[in-house]
């Protein structure tokens, strides 16, 4: 009976609904007041069923809700005769509450998107070596599964059997087909554009890249901030404060319409939605544009930033540094060549990536007792001899003499914006090599906008060299930058800023730089879906795409202005409410009612015109 | 100790949550401090001890209130 009577709630409100038109059309058309009333009687009777059901279920678990606070006042309405109210008070609950569902679900149906982008059928082989179509959590690590054309990739694997090409952008946002053959790995999510792959599993569910991309944006949109909990142990009390407020009132006026009048008033509605709701329509804006922002406490915090800092390899630049001057001290080039490849390749630092680019095909010979020296270079032994490689501070660690015209060299190396590389075999300098990294296209007007959002200091710590860090401050306009920093000085200097009380945000790519990702106020990952980035940052902006900076940024200030609107809105409304109550006589049940259903629609509508900022 | 997650049919009240939370805390075996009611995303994530308890008596525990289940799973933590 009761689950029944909760299912048919919708076409009891419609019902509900027609008995009031009937009954006021049998008023003032025809004077028929029996018929008036048996119309709103029954209306009544039938509207308050479902929730006096869920009422009766809350108060059971101890909890006063606002169905109890209605359910009350719609009884004492009915005990005083007053048959008009208590029909329509129901039925714009219900038909609020209907309304209520509607736009919630527009609200939530960003991140309904892009959970329902996840795979739910795969092609299984089984035993007999044909494959099957089973529901994606029947699949193990370690299966054997088929992708057609078109379909998505079930799980995170590598390809063992053709090729085809895949479109990545549900983890990368990038939407350019990536080629994919035997050993390539494939990432649960993506679609096959074209041919045909066998792959083995290696990672399913929520283990993968994408699931853990949606188990993220879902943790993400119901996490509270300070506020909210405060709202919600707030409201705990709150309800049951009207219930008793009400009471007084009664016991000391003897007046019960008076007292259910505030009962209906009473109702939370607004307050206990208004957050929840701008919370989850920015998050999901930012979950279209390629920004996942880890919850409610993030937008808060960044929102507020004022300083931030950027880590330059792979951030400012395209993190593809080139090989742009060299000058040589040696004849002997190619046997130098072979050597420093061969040491290099031991590396994936970008630079080394640079210079093994640069140098191309040589003989490659076994490198022995490699030793990386941090913020420095490479030591390592190859046919006995000692190679180092790395900056002027390593070749002072190992005495390499630097004539005055190397440093001179050096200088003017430095001021055309390059990285230095130096390598000396036993001791002696061999060539030096100035690599360069070419500025992200776009990222000057990016940084022009954050500091339109608000943004007042734009720092560069880099472990590069002063000259090349200055070069890109001057041209990209930035306020402070500093070279020569290895991670932990990094961390220090950020530390050194929120000491000034500066609210830090970190932008690094989340590999090497997450003490400093972690200790910033908000740490913005450049990740491309890694698991890293995801995991020690704040805020993920898909695909390394720096453009979505100014977004993400907008986007916070705009939600938490959200947020603070639909506070006042529903604190606003019950002021204005109890002031109507008490002080004129223009509110009555029903005008509460229509106020309250009302106010909650336009704090949901409020928050959903996040799902379509932009940033102008 | 077992780690449930239950989908719901879209949660709209706030005061929902409560009754959900308060519902499934009732339950003997289950982690009191692990209670998770999700409002946007209509989650309830729980763990408990399944020797104590299973997870149909949470669905149970969750449907008698009102509101439909529709997945639910259980994973050894």
């Amino acid at each position: 009976m009761q689950q029944f009577i909760l299912r048919k709630k919708n076409p009891i409100t419609l019902l509900s609904g027609i008995l009031i038109l009937i009954a006021f059309i049998g008023k003032f058309a025809f004077k028929q007041m029996v018929l008036f009333n048996t119309a709103l009687i029954i209306a009544s009777i039938i509207g308050v069923l479902p929730i006096a059901f869920q009422a009766y279920q809350a108060l059971r678990v101890k909890v006063v809700s606002i169905d109890v606070l209605v359910t009350i006042a719609v009884l004492g309405a009915f005990f005083i005769q007053n048959y008009e109210e208590s029909a329509i008070v129901t039925f714009l609950f219900l038909f609020g509450a209907y309304l209520e569902q509607r736009t919630l679900n527009h609200t939530r149906s960003a991140i309904k998107e892009l959970t329902e982008m996840a795979p739910e059928t795969a092609l299984k082989q089984m035993e007999n070596g044909e494959f099957v179509e089973v529901d994606v959590e029947d699949v193990a690590e370690g299966d054997i599964l088929l992708v057609k054309t078109g379909a998505k990739v079930p799980v995170d694997g590598t390809v063992i059997q053709g090729e085809g090409y895949i479109n990545e952008a549900s983890i990368t946002g990038e939407s350019v087909p990536v080629r994919k053959d035997v050993g390539t790995k494939v990432f649960a999510g993506t679609i096959l554009e074209n041919g045909t792959l066998q792959i083995v599993a290696d990672r399913v569910g929520e283990d993968t890249t994408f699931g853990k991309i949606i188990e993220l944006v879902e943790e993400a949109q119901d996490s509270k901030s300070e506020a909210e909990r405060f709202i919600d142990r707030f409201a705990k009390y709150y309800t049951p404060a009207v219930l008793v407020l009400a009471l007084v009132v009664w016991l000391f006026s003897r007046d019960l319409e008076l007292a259910i009048t505030i009962l209906v008033l009473g109702c939370p509605g607004a307050l206990v939605i208004g957050v929840p709701v701008s919370n989850v329509a920015g998050i999901g804006n930012g979950a279209r544009n390629g920004v996942l922002l880890k919850g409610s406490e993030v937008i808060h915090d960044f929102s507020r930033v004022d300083t931030v800092v950027f880590d330059k390899t792979g951030t400012l630049t395209i993190g593809n540094p080139e090989v742009a001057d060299v000058k040589w001290y040696t004849k002997d080039k190619e046997k130098v060549l072979a050597y420093l490849a061969s040491v290099e390749r031991e590396s994936d630092h970008p630079l080394a990536k640079a210079i093994v680019a640069y140098i191309g095909d040589t003989p490659n010979f076994t490198v022995e007792n490699t030793n990386v020296k941090k913020g420095g270079g490479i030591v390592a032994e190859v046919n006995g001899r000692r190679i180092a490689v790395g900056n002027v501070a390593l070749m002072e660690q190992e005495k390499v003499p630097l004539s005055g015209e190397v440093r001179k060299d050096i200088t003017v190396f430095e001021r055309k914006g390059n990285s230095i590389v130096l390598t000396a075999i036993d001791g002696e300098l061999q060539v030096l090599m100035g690599i360069r990294d070419r500025i992200r296209p776009g990222v000057k007007e990016d940084l022009r906008k954050l500091k339109k959002l608000g943004v007042k200091k734009l720092v560069l710590l880099s472990g590069d060299n002063q000259g090349t860090v200055d070069l890109v401050a001057k041209e990209l306009g930035l306020t402070e930058a500093h070279g020569h920093m290895l991670p932990e000085d990094k961390s220090a200097y950020i530390k050194s800023l929120q000491k000034k009380g500066e609210t830090v945000a970190f932008v690094g790519d989340g590999v090497n730089d997450s003490p400093s990702l972690a200790l910033a106020d908000i740490g913005i990952a450049m990740g491309n879906g890694t698991d890293v980035a995801i995991e020690t940052s704040d805020v993920v902006l898909m695909n390394s795409d720096f453009s979505r900076l100014p977004h993400a940024l907008g986007l916070t200030k705009a939600t938490s202005n959200n947020m603070r609107q639909n506070i006042i809105i529903a604190i606003g409304v019950v002021l204005i409410l109890l002031a109507g109550v008490f002080f004129s006589d223009w509110v009555n049940m029903s005008v509460g009612m229509l106020v309250h259903e009302a106010s909650i629609l336009v704090v949901i509508l409020n928050g959903m015109r996040l799902l379509r900022y932009r940033l102008r | 100790m077992k780690q449930a997650t239950l989908q719901l049919e879209t949660l709209t009240c706030p005061s929902c949550l409560q009754k959900i939370e308060s519902a499934v805390k009732a339950i003997d075996g289950v982690d009191q401090d692990s209670v998770k009611v999700m409002f946007n995303s209509s989650k309830v994530k729980v763990t408990f001890d399944d020797e104590k308890t299973s997870l149909e008596a949470i669905e149970r525990a969750i449907t008698a209130l009102g509101y439909e289940v529709k997945k639910a799973k259980a994973k050894p933590v």
